[in-house]
């Protein structure tokens, strides 16, 4: 019994001591700003690594499920008589919720994994070290940039996620299920609103963005640095953005539509 | 540098992208090239009872969405409903003796305000207020109305 409340207490002490560093170096990444902006190099080169890398990735996705959607969609709404809302429900669901989410759980595996990967194994070979060794921060120059790449990119993606959803449910429904596409479009534009589904499920994206580089980052900088450190910093990065995505997701959506 | 030049026309592209589809989803997915809430008037309305009256609910006049439902809320002297409708600014020309109407769209639509000119001279200013109104149809109420008279005429 006493060893359980031990474990209890030991555990508790170990994330909250997690958390602290985690916190701490959020705030280093963050005083890291101003060298990225002065060198924009860095940036683009991750913009590339962690953006234009997952681009293929996420737009075959959404398609897929804007498709799914529509197909799904069609068979339940054909049952009430209610085609024509086939736009809404698809263009709806994909702004509000799977855009962000889905494409946040994509990066996450996509992007995130190999920043991990990446920044443990140049902790395990000594890279980090061998930088501070030479006076030139690693946080400044190879956190910080990374973690602007994806908090820019994850919003782009989300984006196209759903632009490219809203597409793809468009090509079945009314290409393929027969739903009249004036219709398809005049119920979409009249169900969505800019400020209070588009711009949240742009402000959704950013939050997860932010969420799922830090949480990238910080496993692999805090990685154990053997191989095995690694693959673990892998795996715990996936598990917890994928936890802190789906978790947020539920906080964010009661405070931006709960009201109505 | 070959490598950093196709580095750079890929980042262009994608962030080129990524921004086309925001702008995809603001321009033909949502309501903001048509309606935008900024520039317009309001108007009130008391109605008797608002029905299923939502806020956000389009109003229109002979058929096309002139403007939305800004506010509903119960009046505690008069107990009636005041309705706040925000009316697009180039559909400045209402008489003031327009008459508001709730009706529903469809059998079991959505209810919206129907505005009817009435033959005045005088234009609604902003925040003008709407003296004729009718207030929506309670579908229970009528059918209760009907059953009660159906059965008084076969007594």
């Amino acid at each position: 019994m006493i060893q359980l409340i031990q474990n209890l207490g030991k555990s508790t002490r170990v994330s909250f001591t997690k958390l602290g560093r985690a916190s701490y170096f959020l705030i280093q990444i963050i005083f890291g700003i101003t060298s990225v902006l002065v060198r924009p190099r860095l940036l683009l080169n991750q913009l590339y690594s962690v953006g234009v890398l997952s681009f293929l990735i996420i737009t075959i996705s959404g398609l897929f499920v804007g498709m799914v959607l529509g197909l799904q969609g069609y068979y339940t709404l054909s049952d009430f008589g209610a085609e024509e809302t086939l736009g809404v429900m698809v263009a709806a669901s994909l702004v509000r919720e799977l855009g962000p989410v889905v494409s946040a759980l994509l990066f996450a595996g996509r992007a995130g994994s190999a920043l991990t990967a990446e920044i443990g194994l140049m902790k395990a070979t000594e890279q980090l070290s061998g930088m501070e060794m030479m006076a030139v921060d690693p946080v400044k120059r190879i956190i910080t940039p990374r973690f602007l790449a994806g908090l820019i990119s994850m919003p782009l993606l989300a984006g196209l996620f759903s632009a490219v959803g809203i597409i793809g449910g468009e090509m079945i429904g009314s290409g393929l299920l027969g739903v009249d596409e004036g219709a398809f479009w005049s119920q979409m534009q009249a169900g969505i609103d800019f400020y209070d589904d588009i711009i949240n499920g742009v402000i959704k994206s950013v939050v997860f963005g932010f969420i799922a580089s830090w949480i990238a980052l910080f496993e692999g900088y805090d990685a154990i640095p053997t191989s095995e450190g690694v693959s673990r910093a892998t795996t715990r990065t996936v598990v917890n953005s994928a936890f802190s995505i789906l978790g947020l997701d539920f906080i964010l959506t009661a405070l931006m539509f709960g009201d109505n | 540098m070959q490598h950093t030049t196709t580095q750079d026309t890929l980042v262009g592209l994608f962030v080129a992208s990524g921004i086309a589809g925001l702008f995809f989803l603001a321009l033909h997915v949502s309501n903001l090239s048509s309606f935008s809430d900024q520039d317009g008037y309001v108007i009130t309305a008391r109605f008797e009872n608002s029905g299923g009256l939502k806020v956000k609910s389009p109003v229109s006049a002979a058929g096309v969405k002139i403007g939305k439902v800004t506010s509903i809320s119960f009046d505690t002297k008069t107990y009636e409903s005041v309705v706040q409708m925000n009316i697009d600014a180039k559909y400045n020309t209402l008489p003031d003796d327009t008459t508001a109407s709730i009706f529903t769209a469809g059998l079991l639509g959505e209810q919206y305000v129907n505005l009817e000119p009435g033959g005045s001279e005088e234009y609604l200013k902003p925040n003008g207020k709407i003296e004729i109104t009718q207030s929506a149809i309670i579908l229970e109420k009528a059918i209760g109305q009907f059953l009660f008279k159906s059965a008084e005429e076969k007594k």
